[in-house]
């Protein structure tokens, strides 16, 4: 047939949706079938990603590919694999029925994954089954008849090899010969009406069915992998197991701070540069301040934090590829079951230490609503990069570089201490939290821990790009409107003749402040913290530049930064720089999580729930520091 | 259930296969290396969700099992390698509601309840 031969039906875009278990490869054969054209929105209500893409089948179909969240069974467990079920079932609003699936299985773990495709056939739509990672399994010597299987089923088996172009040309065919059919025969009876969950006894069913049709397919079962035994034996070890993960996490954060140095200082000599063009080149007015002082400064103090943020996701998303990341969450579980938590949850918590956001939005795979929630819930005490400007001011200015125990320098050390605090808060809030508002059942960890295998650098590249994007987007959004705002706030009204206080203090944003005062002079805080933390609501490191504004400092934030801190060190007692440092352990200074928050929990109540515990944890906690370090001599 | 009286039981019975591998015990009381063969999955009355739930990931009657890892603190959870060809993390809490017996019985009894009548007299 010739793309002229189409017919106005045929020509219309089909939608063909991609299901499978989770590890199927199913991701590595989306990316390879739709290369860079993929696009991902949000269903309406929950936050699962639709990921979708377009690709053009050898007749010159157009197909809109839609890669549904990989799923053991239709018997939906967590927020992700609902999606996928009512996709199927055709119950999900906006997304209409795909009018074919595409079944992905793992060529050498068929026996299971048969059983989640003998479900989607009792469908009865049209469907296609897909031995994937077919090039592993001969590698193992697996002997599997593709025309018995194909026979016994009565529909189309394809082989593919997802991670090559030409692995997949075979798909393609089918998928136009089944779009074919199924055009021809009209086939509309939707019977996914009918569909209920299986009961125990037809689960057990639909693995004697694969079974038996195994047995008839099967001419040679191959060799069970051995390396990923090796490997587990050495990375699941009791006591080398979570010693190498330490030292992976350890060599993370070192990459973190240290790789991304340099590009942090091209980010930030850029928009200095950006700053000081425009401040050349434009009229004094009030265009100019918003540009110069409110948009770009903002922004810029935001964007600078993309590289560390990229470099933590391509760790996870190496580790993830690599197969390590369930490994991980198997060292952890016991250590996080006593606080009620699942090892699964360690995944999400590991992404908050850039952005609490995307660790929020990776909750998702966590089946268990009330341990979701939990997570959810004290990501945000995972310090996030965003903290480390006000970090990095206040431990400069206040702990002297000294060195103790022989090497190992004070500062860090008190960095180290900030880490922890949080760390160890997040897990006694998480114990609080089960043992009072979110009582109820243990959830059962059940978790496949993959074969180890290379990461694909399609998939890694592709992941990362899409992290970069989330966090722009929110810049250009959230963080964007909000500056505007608070750049509004803190310029109007305009100081009246004879002002001996900065501009800030007359300001909406210096009345909030001083309104403020009077509740955070018992934890050590004077005005300008007052007014600094009001726009650091928006983003925890506006509150640097608006320190900078407060104490009427102008430049680069390098030069902000180290004049602020010699001004500070002048003006403020120990204690206060130490309740101030306690204070942002805790605080829920960042509107955009809390947004997050809202999206994701689909109300108001848990976002307001957090906000509020955070902010009590934070006066509390700044309230001991100061006293305490004022009664040690921190006056 | 109390495995070493469930272990007499099955030395007595079967005495030339009790050198060769343990007796009837839930999943979760087998040690590293461990090798059987699922004789019965139940949740309790309560809980079908998890007897669905392991079902799912492959603890089916007749399904070959090795332990291959436990945790450090208690043992917990387990590594289990279901029919050499998948690994499944648990919980010991969760393992126990999967019946192992020995991995050479031939006759593999797929009713659930005569398999677990059988292991609690």
């Amino acid at each position: 047939m010739t793309a002229s031969a189409l017919t106005f039906d045929e020509v219309r875009q089909a939608r063909v949706a991609l299901v499978g278990p989770p590890n199927s490869g199913k991701t590595t054969l989306f990316n390879t079938l739709t290369g860079g054209r993929q696009k991902t929105a949000n269903y309406p209500g929950v936050t699962v990603e639709r990921k979708s893409g377009r690709l053009r089948t050898p007749v010159g179909r157009s197909i809109e590919l839609l890669d549904l969240p990989g799923s053991y069974s239709l018997r939906a467990r967590s927020p992700d694999e609902a999606i996928t079920r009512d996709v199927v079932l055709g119950r999900q609003e906006w997304e209409a029925l795909p009018d074919a699936m595409v079944c992905v299985t793992d060529a050498t773990n068929l026996g299971q994954h048969l059983r989640l495709f003998l479900e989607l056939r009792q469908l009865g739509r049209p469907l296609i089954l897909v031995l994937n990672m077919m090039d592993l399994a001969q590698k193992r010597g697996y002997q599997i008849s593709i025309e018995a299987l194909s026979r016994s089923l009565g529909i189309p088996v394809v082989t593919t090899v997802a991670m090559h172009k030409n692995g997949v040309q075979d798909l393609l065919d089918q998928i136009d010969t089944l779009l074919n059919q199924a055009s021809v025969t009209g086939d509309g009876t939707v019977t996914t009406d009918a569909w209920v969950e299986p009961t125990p006894e037809a689960i057990r069913g639909y693995h004697q069915e694969a079974e038996r049709l195994l047995r008839e397919a099967v001419i040679e079962e191959g060799v069970p992998e051995q390396l990923t035994r090796k490997l587990d034996q050495v990375l699941l070890h009791p006591v080398a197991g979570p010693l190498i993960l330490l030292g992976i996490l350890f060599l993370m954060f070192q990459a973190v701070f240290s790789w991304a140095e340099a590009p942090m200082d091209w980010i930030d000599g850029g928009i200095a540069s950006l700053q000081q063009w425009l401040a050349a080149h434009m009229q004094d007015g009030l265009l100019k301040s918003l540009l110069v002082d409110g948009i770009i400064a903002g922004v810029g103090g935001v964007v600078i934090f993309l590289p560390q943020i990229l470099i933590l996701f391509l760790f996870i998303l190496l580790l993830e590829d690599f197969g390590y990341m369930a490994r991980a969450a198997f060292l952890m579980d016991r250590l996080m079951s006593a606080v009620g938590l699942n090892g699964r949850a360690f995944i999400p918590l590991l992404s908050s230490f850039a952005c609490a956001i995307p660790g929020i939005m990776a909750a998702r795979t966590i089946a268990h609503p009330l341990d979701r929630l939990v997570t959810i819930l004290i990501a945000p005490l995972m310090t996030c990069s965003a903290r480390l400007p006000v970090y990095v001011l206040l431990i400069s200015a206040f702990i002297p570089a000294t060195t103790v125990w022989g090497g190992i320098g004070l500062q860090g050390l008190v960095m180290f201490g900030l880490y922890a605090t949080g760390i160890i808060g997040a897990l006694v809030v998480a114990g609080v939290l089960r043992l009072t508002v979110l009582r109820g059942g243990r959830q059962p960890l059940l978790m496949e821990l993959p074969s180890y295998k290379w990461p694909n650098p399609a998939n890694v590249l592709l992941g990362l790009l899409e992290r970069a994007r989330i966090f722009m987007r929110r810049i250009g959004t959230v963080i964007l409107s909000v500056l505007v705002i608070l750049w509004f706030l803190s310029t109007f009204p305009a100081p009246p003749q004879g002002a001996t206080e900065p501009d800030i203090y007359y300001s909406f944003a210096g009345m909030i402040g001083r309104g403020l005062e009077p509740l955070l002079a018992p934890v050590g805080f004077n005005w300008q913290i007052a007014i600094a933390l009001v726009p650091g609501l928006a983003a925890r490191e506006v509150a640097v530049a608006a320190l900078g504004t407060v104490y009427s400092l102008s430049g680069s934030e390098d030069a902000v930064t180290e004049s602020l801190a010699a001004t500070l060190a002048h003006d403020w007692t120990l204690a206060t720089a130490l309740a101030l440092l306690a204070w942002y352990v805790f605080a829920p200074q960042c509107l955009a999580t809390l947004a997050a928050v809202r999206r994701e929990t689909n109300s108001w109540r848990w976002p307001a729930f957090m906000f509020i515990y955070l902010m009590i944890l934070a006066y509390i906690a700044a309230f001991i520091t100061y006293r305490v370090a004022l009664a040690l001599g921190g006056g | 259930m109390n495995a070493n009286a469930e272990r007499e039981v099955r030395a007595t019975g079967l005495g030339h296969h009790a050198s060769r591998t343990s007796s009837t015990q839930p999943l979760g009381l087998m040690r590293c290396g461990d090798v059987g063969r699922v004789l019965a999955v139940n949740g309790g009355v309560d809980d079908s969700d998890l007897e669905r739930n392991l079902l799912e990931m492959g603890f089916v009657e007749g399904a070959r099992i090795e332990v291959l890892h436990r945790g450090f603190l208690g043992g917990d959870p387990l590594a289990v390698r279901i029919n050499r060809r998948m690994t499944i993390a648990l919980r010991r809490c969760e393992a126990n509601a999967v019946l192992i017996g020995p991995l050479h019985d031939s006759v593999v009894n797929t009713h659930p309840s005569m398999s677990l009548e059988y292991a609690s007299s």
